[in-house]
C-alpha cells in the first residue's frame, strides 16, 4: 500500500511520459547552455592566465581582484543582477545570456586560478632550458611551460567544470527553459512529483557520463615526470 | 695557449641579488678550442657566472662578449645569442611531455623554424655522438640521469653551439652514471668544442682542463694550468678548498 503510493507520487509513469518531450526540450538547452560556458569560461581563463604571467603589475592586480570577485559571488546573484538590475541601467538580456554570462564568469575566475597555479607548478628549469637553446618567452611558454601546465589543469578542471554546467540549473529562476525549469513548470502542471524525478534522471544521464569521462581523464593525464 | 681572439670575454661583471653581491667584479676570458674548469665553494658564485654568460641571470654590471659581440648592448637579439651558447644544467631540464628526439630537436624547429625532416636529422646526428641514437622515441623518464644529461648535451649540440657552458653537469647524478657523461664531455674537447665546467669532478679536471678557475666568495681568486693549481696553489683559502674536497 504504501510502497504503492510512493510509486504513484515519484514514479507515476504516465505523468512521466507525458512531460518526457518537456524535460527533452531542457535536456537540449541544458547541454547547449554548459557547452557556451565551458568554452567561454576555460578560454577566457586561460587568456587571463597567459596575461597574467606576462606580470604587468597593474594589469595583474585587475586580473587577481576579477578572480578573487567572481569566486566569492554566489553565480545566482550574478544571474539576478544581470537579469534584473541592468535592464534599468539599460542592457537588456535574455534569461539564457545572463545565466551563461555569470556561469561562464564565475569559471572563467577558477579557470585562471587553476590555468595560474599550474603554470607557477612547472619548475623554472623548463623555462631556462628552454630559453637557454634560443626560444623567445612567448615560445617558451607555448611548446614548454603550457602543455605541461595543461596536464597539471585537466583534473581541478574538469571537476570544477562539472561544479559550474551543473549550476545551469541556477538559469530556471530567470525562466531558462533548462532541465530543471521543465520539471519545475511541469509539476505546477500536474501537482505530481514525478515530473522532478524525470528531471533528475534527466540530469543523471547528462552528468554522470560527465563525471565518468573527469575520472578517465585522470587517469590518461596522470604522467610521471 | 692560443692566441686567437677569446669566444667569451667576461670583463668587471658585477651581480647583486639584492643586497647580496654575488660576483665581485669577475674578468675571464676563454679562447677557442679551451676548456676552462671552475671550481670553488658553494655560493661563491660560479653557476651565477655561468648563467651570466647567456644572460639567464641579468648582470648588474660589467661587459659579456661572445664572439666579439657585446651581448650586454641594448638591442642585441639575446634568443640569436643564446643559439651560440649551449647550457647544461646540473637538473638536465628535459622537456618531459616530448620524447627524446622532440628534445633536442625543438628549438631547431621552433627557434631556426628548420623544417622537421632536416631538424630531425640534425637531432639523430646529435643523439649519435652522445651515444643514444638508440632512445629517441623514449621519453625522458625511462631513462637513467646519466642518459638524461646525455640528451641533454645533445640538445645544446644540436644548435652547433660555439661555446658550451656545463653547470654542475654530474653533481646529481648516481656516482656509477657519472663516467658516462664525463666520456661525452671528454669526446666533445677532444673534437675542439670551447667549453666552461663548473663542476667538483677534480679528476676530470686535472686529466681534461686546460685551465682551472678557482672562485671564492665572488671573486676569481687564483688561476692557472690544473696542475699547478691542484699541487702547488698560491692561496691558503685554494689550499684549504683543494684538501677539503680531497678528503673524501
Amino acid at each position: 500500500m504504501q510502497i504503492a503510493k510512493l510509486v504513484d507520487t515519484f514514479f507515476d509513469v504516465q505523468v512521466m511520459l507525458q512531460y518526457l518531450p518537456k524535460i527533452v526540450e531542457g535536456f537540449f538547452l541544458t547541454i547547449q547552455l554548459a557547452l557556451a560556458v565551458v568554452f567561454a569560461g576555460i578560454a577566457c581563463g586561460l587568456a587571463l592566465a597567459l596575461l597574467r604571467v606576462a606580470r604587468v603589475k597593474a594589469v595583474n592586480f585587475f586580473i587577481v581582484l576579477f578572480a578573487d570577485v567572481l569566486r566569492a559571488l554566489p553565480p545566482l546573484v550574478l544571474i539576478f543582477i544581470f537579469y534584473f538590475a541592468l535592464p534599468p541601467a539599460g542592457i537588456r538580456m535574455s534569461g539564457f545570456v545572463a545565466t551563461w554570462l555569470a556561469l561562464a564568469l564565475g569559471l572563467a575566475a577558477f579557470a585562471e586560478e587553476i590555468f595560474w597555479a599550474a603554470l607557477l607548478a612547472v619548475p623554472k628549469g623548463q623555462w631556462e632550458a628552454a630559453r637557454s637553446t634560443g626560444l623567445d618567452f612567448v615560445k617558451a611558454l607555448r611548446y614548454v611551460v603550457l602543455p605541461q601546465a595543461v596536464r597539471i589543469t585537466v583534473p581541478p578542471l574538469t571537476n570544477r567544470t562539472i561544479a559550474v554546467t551543473k549550476g545551469t540549473a541556477l538559469g530556471a529562476a530567470v525562466a531558462v527553459g533548462e532541465i530543471l525549469y521543465q520539471a519545475q513548470s511541469a509539476y505546477t502542471f500536474s501537482y505530481n512529483p514525478s515530473t522532478l524525478t524525470l528531471g533528475a534522471i534527466a540530469y543523471l544521464v547528462l552528468f554522470v557520463p560527465v563525471v565518468w569521462f573527469g575520472r578517465w581523464v585522470e587517469t590518461r593525464f596522470a604522467w610521471k615526470r | 695557449m692560443n692566441d686567437r681572439p677569446p669566444i667569451l670575454d667576461v670583463a668587471e661583471l658585477r651581480k647583486s641579488f639584492g643586497h647580496l653581491e654575488v660576483l665581485k667584479g669577475v674578468d675571464l676570458q676563454v679562447r677557442p678550442r679551451e676548456l676552462v674548469f671552475i671550481i670553488g665553494p658553494s655560493g661563491s658564485g660560479k653557476s651565477t657566472l655561468l648563467r651570466c654568460c647567456n644572460r639567464l641571470e641579468e648582470p648588474t654590471s660589467g661587459s659579456i662578449r661572445v664572439e666579439g659581440m657585446d651581448i650586454m648592448a641594448p638591442g642585441v637579439d639575446i634568443n640569436l645569442v643564446r643559439r651560440r651558447i649551449g647550457m647544461v644544467f646540473q637538473s638536465f631540464n628535459l622537456y618531459p611531455h616530448l620524447n627524446v628526439l622532440g628534445n633536442v630537436t625543438l628549438a631547431l624547429r621552433k627557434a631556426l623554424n628548420k623544417p622537421r625532416a632536416e631538424a630531425e636529422e640534425a637531432g639523430m646526428q646529435a643523439l649519435a655522438r652522445v651515444g643514444l641514437a638508440n632512445k629517441a622515441k623514449a621519453y625522458p623518464n625511462e631513462l637513467s640521469g646519466g642518459q638524461q644529461q646525455r640528451v641533454a648535451i645533445a640538445r645544446a649540440l644540436a644548435l652547433e653551439p660555439t661555446i658550451m657552458l656545463f653547470d654542475e653537469p654530474t653533481s646529481a647524478l648516481d656516482p656509477e652514471l657519472v663516467g658516462s657523461v664525463l666520456a661525452v664531455m671528454r669526446e666533445m674537447r677532444e673534437s675542439g668544442m670551447t667549453m666552461v665546467v663548473v663542476s667538483h669532478e677534480m679528476r676530470f679536471a686535472r686529466s681534461a682542463a686546460d685551465r682551472v678557475v678557482f672562485m671564492d666568495q665572488g671573486m676569481i681568486l687564483e688561476q692557472g694550468q690544473p696542475e699547478k693549481l691542484f699541487n702547488a696553489p698560491d692561496h691558503a683559502r685554494l689550499k684549504q678548498f683543494i684538501s677539503s674536497i680531497e678528503r673524501h
